[in-house]
């Protein structure tokens, strides 16, 4: 009987419970030790045997993430593996996959037992994928977002040809019992280019999915941004949505430099860059305009020299995207020193980077969308902001306007972000000027007294030989700016900039004037400028005084 | 009696240590809060039916004789009145099922118009019913004793025409049981037929009392404080339905639903959110419905804009709430729901697997494990009071054994009128029904659904409907268990029968299938039904016995859908009996017991060296009851 005095049970003091439970962990610790230093013993000498398998099972299932043992058990299924017959391995494979679904459920996070599970199943005689797929679902339905289950997932998938369609729906299941899933959101993503890809892509209506779907995937995220506007993940979602491929932009060529310039869409890498000369594939050194830029939407490269500099010869140049499928073509025609083939700014394609252009009634359908949620949550700082991005891809001149107010309400709603929102704006009003720039057809860029934060889009700026950056609030002027390889004058009075780092190697650049900045004066600064613009053929740099700087170069 | 909150009681006071001894008249656990398998609810409807009030008289002799100078006798009422209007109505075919699978192809030779017709013909099939049953209903009813007899009257027709008499008794089902050759092996699938439903009867659990677990609520809450959870297993409803404009439709309730909805707008979505966000933490604004403290909820929804569908939702399938509750107690009850929500699953309920009477026994087990003891089909004639201090200090058994005690606890049904000051009771009217489909189907059968159906008629209450699936083992394969629950304006079946033909298909003769085409194929058809009323005493309170103060009345299930009353109410008398101690500790792992004594009695945690008669001298308890042991 329990019952003891006053017929209560007795229990155990939380002292006694705890002496109990430290005795029978030291217990545990000690024949965890001694049979890790059995197996490590083991390896070394060399033995590959059931033993060993038997030891490291019993250490891994209570630690899985001991990742030697892992590797030591693999070299011991390589050697068993040589020792039998075909059906006895599929044997010892599959009882590895039920013991590493133990293993799992002691942590299902652990990277030795997902890395160990992948392995089994490539040597695995006949790998019973369904099954794996199967476990994929249950783990995922535990927690949905372990991604070492979603990468072992894609391998399944990958490994057993799981149609595409398939995986949709998958993703749709998982969508509807948690909408607040990036890892859903974003297979999803990978998963529609293949299945509804856009019709006859080419390189100016690269968007990622035919219209039809594209209108289904609309409606799923308005589902989720009205249910919980402040779930960041379907906004991403949808802004992949609207966005598009990324592109070539614009190829530029200059017989007397003898060098192409390519710029993109979004900074890319430039592996998968091929240059094509009337015919011949090129061997050319692609680099960015500044040595810090690895990502960068500007690539240069030098031709062979003499290549193309006789004025009398007509060239063909075909620059080549084997990352997207993509290519442009530029000509240069005899008597032209330069030539370039672009997007032109006028062109209703550009700066829409972010946006990809639909038929405009279905972005301004989105836009009316959005709008009626910004009545009802005028606070909501994702509807603001595409709200902002989808005025830009339909009118950004007409909406201009109400996207500064909305950038207003947006700084003082997330004031966290102010800044960032401060440069976004920036870049929108660059990209605003330049449209108005190439509307009046000149090569004169001013942007003066704007509130600007950074400075963005100096690929566009290719050919501009006057920008006038006064009274704004630039802290620099960034690597990037050495993309204006046609400036000649430059003004900038009147703002934060600290460092000239972006005047770097401007072949054309004359006059700068930097009046009631912060540049730091040192040797190190000085030296730096003097470096600047070493390429210039003549300079006269004055700088009577910072607060008042003038460079006149030639 | 081992209903819900005796049992919570039994469990609190043998947990402190008071002995328990708990009795029942019955010969099975759970009081009104039982569940029976279908072979079980049949014997019990033939024991409702068969109670009679005989031998009382010549116990009490018996009883007197044992009762000193200086005591009173209490007699306790041997009969339990609290079920009435009982009625059973069988629709599957009675046929052996080689017949039936003979018979499907005939039923697409039906006339067209038949479609058309069925709907009168089911009303004026369920009047016949009706009629035919009338006796059964009557004499069944505790106080008509002297018609009990005829209840067989109608059983000898049945012999001879089946089909005409849906309705069944106990025996005649067994009969035909016993008669009926085995079944085929092969089944058509679709067809079940009552033989079928017999012979797969101990896969049913029905629950007399239909409720819900809120997963926020005081039964989850005790059942983890107290360690009770260990002995019951779980499964959340799957989804809350509602009856509107004549369908069903799901209900939007979680983020997920809203999300997934496709009945509301983008627009709604919002507004739905907004508005449930804002009832999480109503508290924190009370600006946004002060105006509205003495106004229905139903106002204020109306002037949050909400539009029509919403309204519908949130009024009676999330705070389900009435036309007339208050808005502050409209907000509270959603909050409650949506406090609910996500802790187990995408709707704030749980249900108990085996059913909801699982629960009492649960903590009947855990009182047992801390010896407290249990006897069946043994109950309290009389309670002996002291005349001086007016307290029970003894009870006098059936068999004429007075025990002492200290404390005694007693359902509401043993108590005789002479001892009741108020008897404003209510009614519940209760339908079970077994179906062969889910009133809405969807990929997955196995979901337990949570039905609201508003008042059809403004003038007929609210009908609550949960809808079990097989793998909440609570019914056959192929079949639904359904619990329909209003709180009653008129017997449960003109309560409850109108409902049931909206949502149902009830076919005039058993077994037929509604013809081909017709609205009525696309829903489910039942199989039987059983209506009953069960009273609801949960109105009453100390106040209204006149009963010596160590008596503890507890009142029988309420008409909600939850058990918080009933837990409540076994908290505040577990106070009253033991005022310093806690309630329901939490039950220590059985590994921390430390057992007296190297003898072998260490083994069972209990009771088992104690007969019952010897328990029943030695230790001073009674039905439901506890007393504390006196140093």
């Amino acid at each position: 009987m329990p019952l003891g005095w006053h017929g209560r049970v007795k229990i155990k003091s939380t002292a006694q419970q705890e002496e109990e439970k430290r005795k029978e962990k030291e217990k545990k610790l000690k024949a965890f030790v001694s049979a890790r230093d059995a197996v490590l013993k083991k390896r070394s000498a060399g033995e590959h045997d059931e033993e060993a398998l038997q030891l490291t099972r019993q250490l891994l299932s209570s630690n899985p993430d001991f990742a030697t043992l892992w590797n030591y058990r693999r070299e011991v299924l390589l050697h068993l593996e040589t020792l039998r017959e075909k059906d006895e391995v599929q044997k010892l494979y599959e009882s590895e996959l039920h013991f590493i679904e133990a293993c799992l459920k002691v942590n299902p996070k652990s990277y030795g037992c997902w890395h160990h599970r992948t392995w089994v199943n490539t040597r695995l005689p006949q790998p019973d994928w369904t099954r794996e797929l199967g476990l994929c679902d249950r783990c995922l339905s535990l927690d949905e977002r372990n991604f070492h289950c979603w990468d072992y997932r894609r391998v399944v998938v990958k490994a057993s040809g799981v149609s595409v369609e398939q995986e949709l729906q998958f993703t749709d299941r998982l969508i509807g019992s948690n909408f607040s899933n990036y890892s859903s959101w974003h297979y999803r993503s990978t998963l529609l280019p293949q299945l509804h890809p856009q019709p006859a892509p080419d390189s100016f209506h690269s968007h990622r999915v035919c219209e039809e779907q594209l209108l289904k995937e609309y409606e799923l995220s308005h589902n989720a941004f009205f249910t919980d506007p402040n779930d960041q993940s379907a906004w991403f979602y949808y802004r992949w949505l609207l966005g598009r491929e990324e592109m070539i932009s614009c190829v530029y060529v200059s017989r007397e430099g003898e060098r192409v310039s390519v710029a993109f869409s979004k900074p890319v890498h430039s592996e998968g860059l091929m240059l094509v000369l009337d015919g011949q594939p090129q061997q050319v050194e692609w680099r960015s305009t500044h040595p810090r830029l690895r990502h960068s939407p500007v690539w240069l490269c030098d031709l062979p020299p003499g290549s193309i500099s006789d004025m009398s010869n007509e060239h063909n140049l075909t620059i080549h995207w084997t990352e997207k499928h993509t290519h442009r073509d530029c000509a240069l025609y005899t008597g032209c020193a330069e030539s370039w083939c672009r997007d032109s700014a006028t062109n209703l394609e550009l700066f829409r980077s972010e946006l990809s252009v639909e038929k405009s009634s279905v972005l301004q359908a989105e836009l009316q969308s959005c709008n009626q949620l910004l009545e009802l949550e005028p606070q909501n700082k994702w509807c603001l902001l595409t709200i902002i991005l989808l005025m830009r891809a339909l009118d950004p001149l007409g909406h201009e306007k109400e996207t500064l107010a909305h950038f207003q309400t947006l700084k003082e709603v997330d004031p966290m972000r102010s800044t960032y929102y401060s440069d976004l704006c920036s870049k929108f009003l660059i990209e605003n000027t330049i449209l108005k720039m190439e509307y009046a057809e000149v090569r004169v860029f001013s942007l003066s007294n704007k509130n600007l934060t950074t400075l963005c889009h100096l690929d566009q700026l290719l050919f501009v030989t006057h920008i006038n950056l006064s009274s704004n609030q630039l802290l620099r002027l960034p690597p990037h700016f050495a993309m204006l390889q046609c400036l000649e004058v430059l003004e900038a009075d009147d703002n934060a900039i600290e460092n000239l780092e972006g005047l770097y190697h401007l072949p054309k650049l004359e006059e700068v004037s930097l009046r009631n900045n912060r540049i730091l004066f040192s040797k190190k600064s000085k030296c730096f400028i003097r470096n600047c613009f070493s390429g210039v053929k003549s300079q006269c740099l004055v700088w009577p005084c910072f607060k008042d700087s003038v460079f006149f170069i030639n | 009696m081992h209903g819900l909150t005796e049992s919570v009681i039994a469990a609190a006071c043998s947990r402190v240590g008071q002995s328990v001894l708990h009795l029942d008249r019955r010969n099975y656990y759970a009081g009104n809060w039982a569940s029976f398998t279908f072979n079980g609810l049949l014997s019990w409807i033939e024991q409702y039916k068969n109670q009679q009030e005989v031998q009382i008289t010549e116990l009490e002799q018996v009883w007197r004789s044992l009762i000193d100078e200086g005591e009173d006798a209490v007699p306790l009422s041997a009969l339990d009145s609290s079920i009435s209007n009982l009625e059973v109505f069988c629709y599957a075919s009675e046929e052996e099922e080689k017949e039936e699978e003979m018979k499907t192809p005939l039923s697409s030779f039906q006339p067209v118009n038949a479609e058309t017709v069925s709907e009168e013909a089911n009303g004026d099939s369920t009047e016949a019913h009706d009629t035919v049953t009338g006796d059964d209903t009557t004499a069944s009813d505790a106080k008509t004793p002297n018609e009990e007899h005829e209840v067989s009257e109608p059983k000898e027709d049945q012999h001879t025409s089946d089909i005409s008499e849906p309705s069944q008794s106990q025996e005649e089902k067994e009969s035909q049981l016993s008669s009926s050759p085995a079944d085929p092996p092969v089944e058509v699938q679709k067809k079940i037929t009552y033989q079928k439903l017999v012979k797969e009867g101990r896969r049913f659990n029905i629950d007399l009392v239909s409720k819900l677990m809120y997963s926020r609520g005081a039964l989850v809450d005790l059942l983890i404080k107290s360690n009770v959870s260990r002995y019951a297993e779980f499964k959340n409803i799957g989804r809350i339905l509602t009856y509107r404009n004549g369908k069903v439709e799901q209900v939007p309730c979680s983020r997920a639903d809203v999300f997934a909805s496709k009945q509301l707008t983008v627009v709604e979505k919002r507004m739905l959110m907004k508005f449930l966000t804002f009832c999480l933490d109503f508290e924190q604004h009370p600006e946004e419905y002060q105006d509205y403290t003495e106004k229905p909820f139903r106002e204020f929804l109306k002037n949050k804009k909400l539009t029509e569908n919403l309204q519908h939702f949130i009024l009676h399938s999330i705070a389900m709430v009435t036309q007339h509750t208050l808005t502050e107690e409209g907000l509270k009850a959603t909050q409650h729901f949506l406090r609910c929500l996500g802790r187990y699953g995408n709707t704030p309920f749980l249900f108990p697997l085996y059913g909801l009477g699982e629960i009492p026994q649960c903590f009947c087990r855990m009182c047992a494990v801390f010896g407290g003891i249990y006897c069946l089909r043994h109950s309290v004639e009389c309670l002996v009071v002291d005349k001086v201090s007016n307290k029970v200090k003894a009870v006098i058994d059936t068999r004429g054994q007075r025990i002492s005690c200290s404390h005694f606890v007693v359902e509401d049904s043993y108590i005789r009128d002479e001892q009741r000051q108020s008897t404003a009771y209510r009614q519940i009217s209760r339908a079970v029904l077994i179906t062969d489909r889910s009133v809405l189907p969807s990929e997955s059968d196995q979901q337990i659904s949570m039905v609201t159906i508003p008042p059809l008629e403004s003038s007929a209450p609210a009908v609550r409907m949960v809808e079990l699936c097989s793998s909440s083992m609570t019914c056959m394969p192929g079949t639904y268990l359904v619990h329909l629950t209003c709180s009653s304006s008129g017997k449960a079946q003109e309560d409850l029968a109108p409902v049931i033909s909206q949502l149902f298909h009830v076919s005039t003769i058993p077994g037929e299938e509604p013809s081909e085409g017709a609205e009525e194929r696309s829903k489910p058809a039942v199989l039987w039904v059983m209506y009953f009323n069960m009273r609801d005493t949960s109105a009453l309170d100390s106040s209204s016995y006149s009963l010596p103060s160590n008596v503890h009345v507890c009142t029988g299930p309420d008409d909600s859908l939850c058990s918080d009353y009933s837990i409540k109410l076994a908290e505040s008398v577990f106070h009253h009996i033991l005022p310093d101690e806690e309630f329901c500790p939490p039950a220590p792992n059985p590994e921390d017991i430390i057992y007296d004594g190297d003898g072998p009695q260490a083994e069972g945690p209990g009771f088992d060296e104690s007969t019952n008669t010897e328990a029943d001298k030695s230790l001073a308890e009674e039905e439901g009851a506890t007393h504390e042991k006196s140093p």
